[in-house]
């Protein structure tokens, strides 16, 4: 046992205690520790295993600089991987486990590894596993790495927030140059908002002073918080800006405890002030990651904040000139100091499982603690981030800011300086919005130049396991870019994103190379700055808020019919009617269509409008087919073409007037037709003599198809004269159903004669109603979009997208005309006229019959020709059904011209299986076209 | 998060746009002959510069259209224009 809790100091609440447990133990702590204050404060040292070799390690830092204690916690039923436990608050029964860990952190079964780790230096797994195929090595080291287990259940009402903010000015950090800053602007009338991370504001003031301005700390900062919040300045602790992206938008995740996820607030400031503070850079020394090998101003971290002092011998090895302070604090809380002064010799750390002493050259040093610090490492992330300078100070040994971006200034220790006086300096400036004074001196490090050629190792990456001799031979090896060498030794790649590792790693190449610090320079700083869950960035896009289902306004009348609803194309729609057998109820559906006559819910057509005194040149222009030749009152079919000439839908174009005309798409292709058309609308037309409208929401539509269906429409009272001779097949007509407008579009996709029936949103209900009554006693009904697919294949009809691929183009379809005669421009025109697009062996729509009595083709089954190595596919099925009107299997595919002529046998080839198939026309269904003439 | 400028609705979240294509392309007259190459080069060749760049951006919430003028080095918004020839 060397940490304990003192007797009085930091803020946590020793009036109440919390039990919590570690690798089985249990223990206690108080509200206001956190899982490392809390543990060290029991006295316990090892609080994990390292990545690679499994040694044992204890607490590094005091916050989110620790790169070593990282903790699966289980809280209630739910279980967190990855916790650090400097930044974890303690919770009452929390059960927490170190990763990497077998059976505890104290007793690790992989950690023999240790021994091995001459054989296992950077890059050991490249060279290793390399021969004679990486993947068979692979499974068994993807399981020995990682860190923490993952618990695949998902954590109840795990939902992160998302807020946006602005203010005139953002305080990143709440010590004592973030407070008063903040206070100064709001002061002056500023919208300000202040950010701290720290369940309280103080920043650094705990662990370095007892009192400021003569008063208390904690009185201090309490005035600081009451002045700023009186002002109208606003403040939120535990929320870390852990990124800034482009145009300054600082992305801040604010803390809710564990078991709640956190919420992310984008915020935008005029400007930002970066009060971040600066963190210790670990002294590269042999056997440095021991547990009990602490930075100093972690320890008075403990020591300040959460009344825990760390060991009670402690031996400081510090190579800057700010230590002193920090020592005499922990001195005076009762702990025999020793100073060693680590320049010239290599320190080594003595003990296995725990630092035992010190040896400095042939002297040993007794103690239970050891507290290194090479100096402060200014903060600078979010400067980077934002696209801000740095410039090397050799005199502080550390990267200052330099060069701002935009709109931000760092202030206090972010700023390279480090004492209390001229940080207020600072700060009274930036709140103010002065020039800040010039970057003060006063401060000193000289951390001693690392010792290569040891044979001792000393560790520069904690949580990666990298080590000088690793740093060595990446330099050896020629990996001396910093991004090479960051790469080859996984340098900084841990999830603490090498805070503490980068500058001493880099500093070491520098050294090996001769060069200097800025030669060698700093790898990328990216976001985020502490790690945050995934769940931050999903927030309420999940599940229908991330995708909406687009909903039926009928969509009560199907389930009340007992309908099968399924998702369609983005809508949710009737799979088929009935709660028995599918297939039978889908057949059922089928044969009622073809023998009586069907009703089903069209409303998803697309329905967009084109109109204005240049709509027949734009959609002549858009069309592959020639619609200047449409007459009014007309129908045609054609495709949309993308500009490379792949058919993107298809669909029928209705002409209203000479200026008017209704584009029916596909029902999953409404927002991208709509989008075509608003392109070359806006991009290369008159905007002013087109107008697009999407009014698909607008014109729920009810189609009655079957052959008996102008007995069901002639009773829906429509105003219209639905004989054959003045409503043919391919036009539309204007009526009106209850006294509201009616179109009535006679097209088919059942082959059948149909009618598609749209009337206003509040008439539909009734319009199904009436169509649902007059259908009854002619055995007639609704059915689904299962029936709906069989129908239209039975006829040969196509799906874009299904019976159609990313090569197809309208000539494939058996639609070659337009391609050789249409004489004005269309989209894709000349795309079709490629080497590619006329090949001769282009995949062409055929129709395959089943000439094995067997079961329908799989979808997906290859047409092939060939045998063994010679086996080569030159089509597949794309739809494939039981045709209950033929009563047979029905298929359509997409296959190579010259691979057969209808009549054809051909292979068929699925997993292994081979078939017999008959190219066939792909219409299997009235071929003539009688039915749908009717 | 960039802010971008709709001429229609003003500064708006860059997640309400989409990248509709580089500006300052013309279709070429496919009523006449057009080479292979010259359609090609329509079709697929970009400039993706570094720096300055002029392209068509549409705002989805109210399908406007327009060009954008941006750095794709440092992200900045230079300016912007509406696309039609005919401003009133």
């Amino acid at each position: 046992m060397t940490g304990r809790r003192v007797e009085t100091g930091g803020l946590i609440d020793r009036s109440r205690t919390l039990a919590f447990s570690f690798d089985g133990r249990s223990y206690r702590g108080h509200p206001g520790d956190t899982l490392a204050s809390a543990l060290l404060a029991n006295g316990v040292q090892i609080l994990g295993r390292s990545f690679k070799y499994h040694r044992p390690r204890g607490v590094w830092g005091a916050w989110f600089d620790d790169p070593n204690a990282i903790i699966n916690v289980r809280l209630g039923n739910d279980e967190f991987p990855n916790c650090p436990a400097a930044t974890t608050p303690l919770e009452n029964g929390m059960q927490a486990r170190a990763v990497n860990a077998f059976p505890s952190a104290r007793n690790d079964i992989k950690g023999l590894l240790d021994r091995f780790s001459r054989f296992m230096p950077a890059g050991f797994y490249y060279k290793t596993f390399m021969w004679p195929d990486w993947h068979l090595f692979e499974p068994a080291i993807r399981r020995m790495a990682g860190l923490g287990h993952l618990n695949p259940a998902e954590i109840k009402d795990y939902q992160s927030g998302q807020a946006h903010d602005r203010c005139d000015m953002l305080v990143i950090g709440g010590g004592p140059a973030g407070l008063v800053a903040a206070r100064r602007a709001a002061e002056a009338g500023q919208s300000v908002l202040l950010i701290e991370d720290h369940p309280e504001a103080g920043g650094s003031l705990y662990r370095s002073a007892d009192q400021i301005d003569g008063q208390p700390v904690a009185d201090w900062v309490r005035a600081q918080v009451q002045a700023l919040t009186a002002a109208g300045g606003r403040i939120r602790l535990n929320a870390t800006a852990y990124g800034i992206y482009d145009h300054g938008m600082v992305a801040v995740a604010h803390s809710n405890g564990l078991t709640r996820a956190p919420d992310l607030i984008r915020v935008r400031a005029k400007q930002v002030v970066l009060a971040t503070g600066a963190i210790d850079r670990p002294l590269t020394f042999a056997n440095n990651d021991r547990p009990g090998v602490m930075s100093l101003d972690g320890a008075a971290e403990y020591l300040g904040r959460y009344g825990v002092l760390v060991g009670q011998k402690i031996a400081v090895l510090a190579t800057h000139s700010h230590a002193l302070t920090l020592t005499e604090r922990l001195g005076e809380a009762g702990a025999d100091i020793r100073q060693i002064d680590p320049a010239g010799k290599l320190p080594e750390a003595l003990g296995r499982s725990r630092v035992t002493g010190v040896k400095l050259g042939s002297k040993r040093i007794v103690c239970d603690t050891i507290l290194a610090s090479a100096g402060y490492v200014p903060l600078v992330h979010l400067w980077r981030h934002a696209g801000g300078k740095l410039d090397w100070d050799a005199e502080k040994s550390a990267f200052v800011p330099g060069q701002p971006p935009g709109n931000m200034i760092a202030i206090g220790a972010a700023n390279g300086t480090f004492d209390l006086e001229h940080t207020l300096e600072d700060a009274r400036a930036a709140g103010s919005g002065q020039p800040l004074p010039p970057r003060s001196g006063g401060y000193s490090a000289q951390p001693p130049a690392p010792q290569t050629g040891s044979r001792k190792r000393q560790w520069i990456d904690f949580q990666h396991d990298v080590t000088l001799k690793d740093i060595e031979l990446a330099a050896r090896e020629n990996y001396v870019s910093v991004e090479h060498l960051k790469r080859y030794t996984t340098l900084g790649m841990a999830s603490d994103q090498g805070k503490t590792s980068n500058l001493p790693g880099l500093t070491a190449m520098a050294a090996i190379q001769g060069k200097s610090v800025p030669e060698t320079g700093t790898t990328t700083f990216r976001p985020p700055f502490v790690p945050v869950p995934m769940e931050l960035y999903r927030g309420a896009r999940r599940q229908q808020q991330f995708h909406p289902l687009k909903r039926l306004p009928l969509e009560a009348q199907h389930r009340a019919q007992g309908a099968a609803l399924g998702e369609y194309g983005g809508w949710l729609r009737p799979g088929w009617y009935g709660d028995g057998d599918t297939e039978t109820e889908i057949r059922r559906e089928v044969r009622m269509a073809r023998n009586s006559a069907a009703v089903f819910d069209a409303s998803p057509l697309g329905k967009i409008e084109v109109m204005g005194p240049d709509a027949e040149a734009f959609v002549d222009f858009i069309y592959y087919n020639t619609i200047r030749t449409l007459k009014p009152g007309h129908i045609r079919y054609g495709f949309m073409l993308t500009e490379t000439g792949i058919v993107y839908d298809d669909g029928v174009i209705a002409r209203m007037d000479d200026n008017r005309f209704v584009i029916s798409c596909s029902s999953s292709h409404v927002e991208g037709v709509n989008g075509l058309l608003e392109a070359w609308r806006q991009d290369g037309n008159n905007p002013d003599r087109i107008f697009v409208h999407d009014t698909t929401q607008n014109w729920p539509t009810v189609t009655v198809s079957g052959p008996r269906a102008r007995d069901i429409v002639t009773q829906l009272d429509l105003d219209i004269n639905l004989s054959p001779d003045a409503f043919p097949h391919m036009t539309w007509r204007a009526g009106q159903f209850q006294g509201a407008p009616a179109r009535v579009a006679r097209v088919s996709f059942t082959g059948d004669l149909s009618y598609e029936i749209s009337v206003p949103v509040s008439l539909v209900e009734a319009l199904w109603q009436a169509a649902s009554d007059a259908a009854a006693p002619l055995d007639a009904g609704p059915i689904g979009l299962e029936a709906l697919s069989i129908l239209r294949a039975e006829k040969g009809y196509l799906i874009i997208g299904k019976d159609t691929d990313g090569e197809t183009m309208p000539h494939d379809l058996g639609f070659g005309i337009p391609r050789q005669r249409k004489k004005t421009a269309f989209v894709g025109d000349r795309s079709l006229h490629s080497d590619k697009a006329s090949q001769p062996h282009r995949k062409q729509l055929v129709g395959l019959e089943v000439a094995d009595n067997g079961a329908p083709l799989p979808t997906g089954a290859h047409v092939v020709t060939g045998n063994g190595a010679q086996l080569q596919s030159c089509g597949y099925v794309t739809s494939s059904y039981h045709s209950p009107t033929l009563n047979r299997p029905i298929a359509l595919g997409l296959v190579q011209a010259g691979c057969g002529e209808t009549g054809d046998e051909v292979d068929i080839f699925h997993l292994g299986q081979r078939r017999k198939a008959v190219l066939t026309s792909p219409c299997f269904f009235d071929p003539e076209g009688d039915r749908i003439h009717a | 998060m960039q802010i971008f400028p709709c001429p229609f609705c003003g500064p708006r979240d860059e997640r309400e746009f989409h990248f509709a294509g580089e500006a300052g392309k013309t279709r070429p007259d496919t009523t006449q002959t057009v080479s292979a190459e010259n359609w090609a080069a329509y079709l697929y060749d970009q400039r993706n510069a570094k720096g300055a760049v002029r392209e068509i951006w549409v705002h989805q919430p109210c399908q406007e259209y327009f060009i954008l003028e941006r750095d794709s080095v440092t992200m900045q918004v230079t300016g912007h224009q509406q696309l039609r020839k005919d401003q009133p």
